[in-house]
């Protein structure tokens, strides 16, 4: 089956090579550049945000608009800088795919913007446009139902193949694009141009569906390679406030220790748990407290068994014989940070079990599988609602009309008071005119 | 659209149980077509014309035919350009200015079906190689909306371009072309590609959607048949979604009533074409 080799090697059910990076641009809500092939394709989002013109604005959900663009350089000749019926085409079937996934009724009256860029064209841009804007819009924090990945399948010297490239993709004398959401099995963008029979059809969506399910995998990866990073990050800053509060109270339990034996042992056992970073080193020096162990609560497994002790602690001095250490006391002070680990990881959760509760869908269709990069997604998503919460907030502010400062008389008063004022100079130039 | 006319929730509720008892609101079956009326040559100045009346669906199509040059990918290809216009003449909802989005669409749809299945063979449009082809421009016009126009304008292009008659030209030694006033030749083709739209309407697939219907659809799928085991064009529309099986039900289940389509509009291809003496 699989006999046919194609002009650039790959097997009739190969993809090209894609390479994904999300958050890539700064001032954009959220980002993500897609190359699959030659492609280039580069997605941002703005929003949610206020909608301009306002008479487009919906009482009942946010208005998606999505705009494709070729850069004039992407393809072998000049292309036009004008937009073409072919992009406002592409923008139009695009928006509707992007539409049939995004919780647009989160967000009533506003804007939700994606603008996708062409930077290169290599065949299938708006497959791999759709992938690239539905990234950019989890990278934004925008809540969905679920990813979109895009390919197209085609023929090619009457074999059908998946994912055109340009030369195929030229000389071919089919090309059906579509974009799908595996775990929804929902195609919300399918065109087709060219010349199928109705197997060959059937045969070509088929192949283009295992496509997208293995582009969909590449998307969810590399979504939790983007932010399993930012999740610990996060975490490590907050616990870092709790610990200057135990720093404080250690440092006035150390005065008078208990046992240096217990010291010591303590040293030894909680030194090697680096797991959280840097705050192990601090954590060393917390002693057997009750008050810890009031605030901790449940004593916990440690993150990392520490089997071999690590550097000595500088508190311990002189180590004589060894009695009966306090059990876990050690992984204690680790415990209430690792505590505070879950605490945010819980409260991360509640945010999103309470962006959930607007989506019944998206529970119905959720897989237990995916419950990682649920948690990765949600992180941005709960920050971003806060974020964007606090933004309408400003908003709001800004746009309350600032009232006339001060009236003439006051002025005056003030020119009497002080005449070196700006105001004073400026309105006595005014008076002047 | 943004500013669609609302369809108030009652009627949208009561053509839903409609369509849930297997019934549709104007009595027909889900795979029927409205009455399909097509009056050739309507703009005799046009070298091509047809006026599409689908139900109460009203488009009228034109063809204009210029000699030009080639696009320069396709120096040995004539030119055939499909444009369309929905003006507010046909609708409420439409605006004047300049093509929006879905008139978009719409031109581009059309110009797929007959452009994929190689309708008008685009060779049979060159007089010079790389210098001289015909240019046919088809512009579509909206007259009255009431639903499906993208079937109505691919009915009302193809069916212009069936019977465009340009002048016959003539290629002189020194590579000008002369135009014989007198004497017209129709454009070649072999068959007539239809398209047939599918709405999905709940769990529901109604092809020929009526303006109420395409209201309350949820997505529609517009497909090209070249004949009745080939796709040449394909686009869905709107924000709702299709299960993978649901595609080929719907592309399987419009091949057969695209063949109902073809019939009639070769039928009255022929019955015009006898009385014009072809």
């Amino acid at each position: 089956m699989s006999e046919f080799i194609r002009v650039d090697g790959r097997k009739k059910d190969e993809l090209r090579p894609i390479d994904i990076q999300i958050g890539v641009l700064d001032s954009a809500d959220g980002s993500a550049l897609v190359r699959m092939g030659k492609n280039i394709i580069l997605a941002a989002v703005r929003g949610p945000r206020e909608l301009h013109p306002k008479h487009l604005a919906m009482p009942d959900k946010a208005k998606i608009r999505c705009t494709y663009r070729m850069a004039t350089f992407s393809v072998p000749d000049r292309k036009s800088p004008a937009p073409s019926r072919r992009e406002k085409e592409i923008s139009k079937v695009l928006t509707e795919a992007l539409e049939s996934v995004v919780l647009s009724h989160l967000y009533p009256r506003s804007a939700i913007d994606i603008f996708i860029q062409v930077i290169q064209a290599d065949g299938g841009t708006r497959c791999a446009s759709a992938t690239a804007a539905s990234l950019a819009l989890a990278d934004a924090g925008i809540p969905m139902r679920d990813l979109l990945a895009g390919v197209a399948a085609g023929i090619f010297k009457d074999e059908v193949v998946l994912d055109l490239c340009d030369e195929e993709d030229k000389d071919g004398t089919g090309d059906l694009p579509i974009v799908y959401s595996p775990s929804t099995d929902e195609i919300s963008l399918l065109q087709l141009d060219g010349q199928f029979t109705l197997d060959q059809f059937e045969e070509a969506l088929n192949l283009a569906i295992d496509g997208a399910r293995k582009i969909y995998d590449m998307e969810k990866q590399a979504l939790i390679d983007r932010y399993k990073i930012d999740v610990e990050e996060e975490i490590h800053e907050e616990v870092s406030v709790e610990e200057q509060e135990i720093e404080e109270l250690i440092e006035q339990e150390l005065e008078e220790p208990e046992t240096k034996e217990e010291e010591e042992d303590f040293a030894e056992k909680i030194t090697p748990s680096v797991s959280v970073g840097e705050t192990t080193e601090e954590t060393v020096e917390i002693p057997v407290t009750e008050e810890i162990e009031e605030t901790t609560g449940e004593i916990m497994e440690p993150v990392s068994s520490p089997t071999e002790p690590g550097a000595p602690a500088e508190e311990a001095s002189e180590p004589s014989e060894i009695t009966e250490a306090p059990e876990t006391f050690g992984f204690e002070a680790v415990t209430s940070s690792v505590q505070e680990h879950d605490a945010i990881k819980e409260s991360v959760q509640e945010g999103e079990e309470r962006l959930d509760e607007h989506d019944v869908v998206h529970e119905e269709t959720e897989e237990s599988d995916e419950a990682t990069e649920e948690d990765v997604i949600s992180v941005e998503e709960y920050e971003d609602e806060e974020e964007k919460f606090d933004e309408w907030e400003d908003l709001e502010d800004d746009e309350i009309p600032t009232p006339e400062t001060e009236t003439e008389e006051e002025l005056e008063d003030e020119e009497f008071e002080d005449t070196d004022t700006l105001e004073i100079t400026e309105l006595e130039d005014q008076e002047e005119i | 659209m943004t500013d669609r006319t609302i369809i108030a929730e009652i009627e949208k509720s009561y053509l839903m149980s409609l369509l849930d008892s297997g019934r549709r609101a104007d009595g027909r079956d889900f795979n029927e077509f409205r009455p399909i009326k097509i009056e050739f040559n309507y703009v005799p100045k046009a070298e091509g014309s047809a006026l599409v009346t689908l139900g109460q669906t009203k488009v009228i199509a034109g063809v204009k035919a210029i000699i030009g040059t080639p696009f320069p990918d396709t120096p040995n290809d004539g030119v055939i350009l499909v444009g369309a216009e929905r003006s507010p003449i046909a609708s409420p909802d439409f605006e004047m200015g300049p093509p929006d989005a879905e008139t978009i669409e719409l031109a581009r749809i059309t110009d797929r079906v007959i452009r994929e299945s190689k309708f008008i063979d685009p060779t049979s449009l060159v007089l010079v190689p790389g210098e001289k082809v015909w240019m046919l421009f088809v512009d579509i016009y909206a007259l009255d909306h009431d639903g499906n126009l993208y079937d109505a304008a691919a009915l009302a292009a193809i069916a212009a371009l069936a019977t465009t008659r340009i002048p016959k030209a003539t290629v002189l030694e020194d590579g000008t072309v002369k135009l014989d006033p007198e004497e017209t030749v129709s454009l070649n083709y072999s068959f007539v590609p239809v398209s047939v739209t599918t709405a999905k309407i709940g769990e529901h697939h109604v092809v020929d959607p009526n303006l109420k219907e395409e209201r309350i659809a949820s997505a529609r799928l517009t497909v090209g048949y070249k004949d009745a085991n080939t796709i040449v064009s394909m686009q869905k529309g709107e924000i709702g979604v299709f299960k993978s099986a649901e595609v080929l039900d719907i592309v399987r289940n419009g091949a057969a009533v695209a063949e109902k389509v073809r019939a009639e509009l070769q039928k009255a291809l022929d019955e015009f074409k006898s009385e014009r003496g072809e």
